[in-house]
């Protein structure tokens, strides 16, 4: 890796005062960006100088910046995550951009993850689903049993370790090209269809969580693969088609 | 399973889209067998297949099935593209295709340019085939004492009838002779005995002929053979998506097994179309 230098970028960020306002793209320059810097501390260093112009700073989703709490998003230059694989954006660093470069910041684009304030999308429609079936009822009333007790094939240990990596970010959403929120509801619903406590409550939990997802307005998949590409944390289609394996049996139930 | 949920759920759509479509593969191949008989076989072959697949219950079963299976296809992808765009009310300002196929994001544009193109095919084929009054009947010349005689072909082995025998329905008899001719025909296909008013056969209908003049018609054939092969284009892009999807629509999706689908479809994708537009180019060339 060279050592890092300092970059001159151009940046075309959507700004949208609330959630009825009508948004535009607006266009900034930021001087002296260190390429070492990570895509977040670039944002940071652009509300600085706005404040101190007086202007409003800009919006964006933030928390853990290690990624893995899913919290961070953006669509930058066309991508969900921005230009690298099997990571979130503040995982990205200003190393992936060059001197002179414009970069596209925008939101995920979704009816069911309507935009809050600039970059800043509600992603409750999320947590609507995982309610609606995305857990599995357990009596915690003292005798809970150890969940090492049930012997798992390691296989499908692996393979729900695999979904349960999924942080709920919505970048399959965003990059969707229907706005479809399959990956997401496979990787939930397979986390449990694959290990012997979820398959108790199999049947109702995939119905029920399709039915949230029509309900919330997301798109339908038509297997273009992109949300697997840009998942940060790898989920595979082989989730969505076990989703449907899944709803087809319960359905037939 | 709630009934309003076998067309609303999206997955449930999925599922038809998935059945329809791969149903429609297998009649791809029967359609490609059948027309693959334009180059490797006869006139008669070809006719006396045309014939089968237009009388045979089995088939008229299967053709209705088609057809229910292309509506629903379309109607199903109409409305899951529609769905689809409602999704995303407000697009992005920039967008990077590199994470999907051409043909995954098109699959609507190039169902679109299908269901024109079969449209087109059926007026010119299926429609005179079934209702043209003017639709011509085989003809074949035969060599008869050193000399070229035209024949009408009768539906059983070995029937040939002069073709100047045989008289237009409603033709009067010759003003010279004032005898009628021998035959005439009746109901589009049949030959009847124009004194006695009895069947002497059923003759084919010359799909043959028909098919090979559509596509060396002096004026429009090359228009039609370049549509037909723009056509089979867009046919190859649509499987190259369509087939593997529609495995993993079905849930049929693992490493051992995915890999085997994604091959076969690709190579469907590319040898179906393929052979189907090599036919047109093949009839419009041909001397």
């Amino acid at each position: 890796m060279s050592a890092a230098k300092n970059i001159n970028i151009t940046l075309k960020i959507w700004r949208q005062k609330n959630a009825k306002a009508k948004g535009s793209m607006e266009t900034y320059k930021l001087d002296n960006v260190s390429t070492a810097s990570s895509f977040l501390e670039m944002l940071d260093q652009l509300n600085e100088q706005l404040i101190n112009e007086k202007k409003e700073p800009v919006a964006f989703d933030h928390d853990c910046r290690e990624g893995i709490c899913g919290m961070c998003s953006l669509y930058i230059n066309g991508r969900a995550h921005g230009p690298d694989s099997g990571i979130t954006t503040c995982q990205l660093h200003m190393r992936m951009f060059n001197d002179g470069d414009t970069i596209y910041i925008e939101p995920w684009r979704s009816k069911a993850f309507p935009v809050v304030k600039d970059l800043v999308v509600d992603r409750s429609a999320f947590d609507r689903i995982q309610q609606a079936g995305g857990f599995v009822s357990v009596n915690t009333s003292g005798n809970t049993i150890d969940a090492n007790s049930i012997p798992v094939p390691k296989d499908d240990a692996d393979k729900a370790f695999m979904a349960a990596a999924c942080i709920g970010c919505g970048a399959c959403v965003a990059t969707c090209k229907n706005g479809s929120a399959m990956l997401f509801v496979g990787a939930k619903v397979s986390q449990y269809a694959l290990l012997p406590q979820g398959k108790v409550e199999a049947t109702q939990r995939v119905l029920n969580m399709v039915r949230q997802m029509d309900e919330e307005g997301f798109g339908n998949c038509t297997n273009t693969g992109a949300c697997e590409i840009e998942c940060p944390k790898g989920i595979s289609l082989e989730n969505i088609a076990r989703m449907n394996r899944e709803y087809l049996k319960a359905s037939l139930k | 399973m709630a009934k309003s949920a076998l067309l609303k759920s999206s997955i449930v759509k999925k599922y038809w889209m998935a059945l329809t479509g791969l149903f429609l593969c297998l009649f791809l191949a029967g359609h490609l067998a059948g027309n693959l008989q334009l180059i490797f076989g006869t006139s008669l072959q070809f006719n006396e297949y045309a014939l089968f697949m237009t009388t045979n219950p089995a088939v008229k079963l299967l053709s209705y099935l088609t057809y229910i299976s292309i509506i629903f296809h379309a109607i199903d992808g109409i409305m899951l593209t529609i769905q689809n765009k409602k999704a995303r009310p407000v697009g992005y300002a920039k967008t990077d295709g590199s994470s999907s196929s051409f043909a995954s994001r098109n699959m609507a544009v190039l169902g679109t340019i299908i269901l024109v193109f079969i449209a087109t095919h059926m007026v010119n084929f299926w429609a005179k085939m079934h209702f043209d009054k003017n639709m011509p009947l085989m003809v074949k010349e035969i060599e008869v004492q050193g000399n070229k005689q035209k024949f009408y072909v009768g539906t059983q082995v070995g029937q040939f009838f002069p073709v100047e025998q045989v008289a237009k329905e409603g033709e009067k008899p010759d003003p010279v002779t004032m005898l009628p001719k021998q035959f005439v025909i009746k109901n589009k296909t049949e030959l009847h005995y124009s004194q006695a008013d009895v069947k002497a056969a059923d003759l084919y209908k010359d799909l043959h002929k028909l098919t090979v003049d559509f596509f060396k018609d002096p004026k429009f054939g090359l228009a039609f053979t370049i549509f037909y092969v723009f056509s089979m284009g867009a046919l190859g892009f649509h499987l190259w998506h369509g087939f593997q999807s529609a495995f993993q629509s079905l849930g049929v999706n693992s490493s051992k097994i995915t890999p085997v689908i994604k091959f076969v479809g690709k190579a469907f994708a590319v040898i179906v179309p393929l052979l189907f537009a090599i036919i047109p180019i093949f009839l419009h060339l041909k001397k």
